[in-house]
């Protein structure tokens, strides 16, 4: 029954960490950056950058050091902690 | 671990009551129906399914062939093609969601089923609706949907879209247009002054002896002061907006002489558009998630019915807080509300979550404005993230606005890949 328990518990677990899940914010990032370099826009993919790139950027565009357009706008409504996993997040994922 | 073990295991485990057991776990569960194949329910239908290809998704749409909204001020005034606009489901079927298109004629929220227009009935464990808006044929005396074939709406991008290029390409130079904006809320708030702002383009390039007058029922309106600059600097004599306070509001139509009434006149057009006032689409009301307004009311964290148990409602036709009813915010809402139900399904909590709206305006090619927003559950609706969004700069250069007019064409391009592509 132990043994079965744990089974069990770890299918649990795994199912869970069938995908990894998009942290609070992310999803919506694919309404204007592109996921594959197929699509004509100027806006940047965010699956080529490495983590630290994506949260330096956004970082630069709430304090203003990172001239935008709309970034600005965005980047204001989110923490450190938030930037961190989205950014994580997109770096994470591949094409 | 061998499966049917890990089954027995739970069964044992949801006989005892230890824990709830995942829908996807129970004999028939994991089935989702999304209604309205536009750019809400036609996101969330796919995002499902990448989530989970477990989960059996069908997509019920009316329609083979969707026509988006978003940029269809470029088509009447003649800057687009009507075809750029339109997408196939071809690869929502690809990644495994079922296609059924047909109209949904009912709802069982207790039995949880869906009923066609066949008489099939379909049973769901967890409903998505996104019908988006229906016109409001009792609000304005005078304009029903005859009264649309002869003075557009085309507030629903296709037929309606063309037949008001047509009129004002069959108008004569020196005609009078005039648009009727409806009072709040209604689909893509900034979406009047955008289509006047291209009507005068096409105007002054073509017909450049005619007047376009917007008859307004607000006194304020989405990014009104960089529309109203631009409107000076590149309009001058030829657009003017009449606001509520000013006499705007349109009170009746008279269709026959293409008229409309206010308060304080009447003013007959050569061409005439009345954007009505507008409510959830039909089979919101049929399932029993509208409320008073016409819309439906929502939780913030899943966008489930706050009247219907196992029903969620996205895109323009759920009450969304601050967030407006945009494309943007469609496919935002409708990427959260599956990350939601896959949660739900697995008998998960949803994580808190956190949603953007940006949305573009062109006010003539090549010059584009925006608006932004970020948004929280707050007092169990979605609010905006205190000290982030706004409208473009007010004084910004023309590099600028030519600038945001290719982000505006680059996210269209992105945001129709990531629904249809």
């Amino acid at each position: 029954m132990i043994r079965l328990i744990t089974a069990a518990v770890l299918a649990l677990i795994g199912y869970s960490a069938y995908t990894a899940e998009a942290p609070p914010g992310a999803a919506s990032c694919s309404g204007c950056h592109p996921a594959g370099k197929s699509i004509a826009t100027p806006v940047p993919r965010l699956n080529t950058s490495d983590a630290a790139q994506i949260a330096t950027a956004m970082q630069d565009f709430r304090s203003g050091r990172r001239p935008a357009t709309v970034m600005d706008r965005i980047a204001k409504g989110f923490t450190d902690e938030e930037i961190r996993a989205i950014s994580a997040w997109y770096a994470a994922q591949k094409d | 671990m061998q499966r049917s073990s890990r089954r027995d295991f739970l069964k044992a485990m949801a006989s005892a009551a230890l824990v709830p057991l995942p829908a996807f776990a129970q004999g028939g569960g994991g089935r989702v129906i999304v209604v309205g194949g536009g750019f809400a329910g036609a996101t969330c239908a796919r995002a499902i399914k990448k989530l989970d290809q477990r989960l059996s998704v069908t997509l019920v749409e009316a329609t083979q062939t969707f026509t988006a909204c978003p940029f269809s001020n470029n088509v009447i005034a003649g800057l687009r093609d009507l075809k750029e606009q339109q997408f196939g489901y071809d690869k929502l079927a690809a990644d495994g969601v079922e296609l059924v298109f047909m109209v949904a004629s009912g709802i069982d929220p207790q039995g949880r089923s869906v009923t066609l227009t066949n008489g099939a009935r379909m049973p769901y464990d967890r409903l998505v609706l996104a019908p988006g808006v229906d016109m409001r044929w009792d609000a304005l005396p005078g304009y029903n949907a005859a009264a649309s074939e002869r003075i557009p709406h085309a507030w629903k991008a296709g037929a309606q879209t063309l037949l008001l290029r047509r009129q004002l390409e069959a108008m004569d130079d020196g005609g009078l247009v005039i648009i009727s904006a409806p009072p709040n809320p209604f689909r893509c708030p900034p979406g009047p002054y955008e289509r006047a702002s291209l009507i005068a383009h096409y105007l002054k390039t073509k017909k450049p002896k005619s007047k376009l007058i917007v008859l307004d029922a607000k006194d304020a309106f989405s990014k009104q002061r960089l529309f109203q600059n631009a409107w000076k600097e590149l309009y001058p004599d030829l657009l003017e907006w009449i606001s509520l306070s000013a006499g705007g509001k349109v009170t009746a139509v008279e269709p026959d002489s293409n008229t409309l009434v206010t308060d304080f006149g009447r003013h007959k057009a050569a061409v005439a558009n009345v954007i009505p006032p507008q409510k959830a689409g039909r089979i919101a009301e049929l399932a029993g998630v509208t409320d008073r307004t016409g819309w439906c009311p929502v939780d913030p964290m899943t966008f489930e019915s706050k009247q219907q148990p196992n029903v969620h409602i996205i895109g323009d036709a759920a009450i969304m807080g601050g967030m407006p009813k945009s494309a943007f915010s469609a496919n935002a809402q409708a990427k959260v509300c599956a990350a939601a139900i896959t949660a739900i399904l697995r008998g998960q909590v949803p994580e808190e979550p956190r949603l953007i709206n940006t949305c573009y305006s062109l006010v003539a090619p090549g010059y584009g404005i925006s608006i932004a927003g970020v948004y929280r559950p707050k007092d169990g609706q979605l609010a905006d993230v205190e000290g982030a969004g706004g409208v473009s700069v007010l004084d910004a250069p023309r590099a600028t606005r030519a600038l945001e007019a290719d982000f505006a064409n680059g996210w269209f391009n992105t945001i129709t890949a990531e629904v249809f592509g």
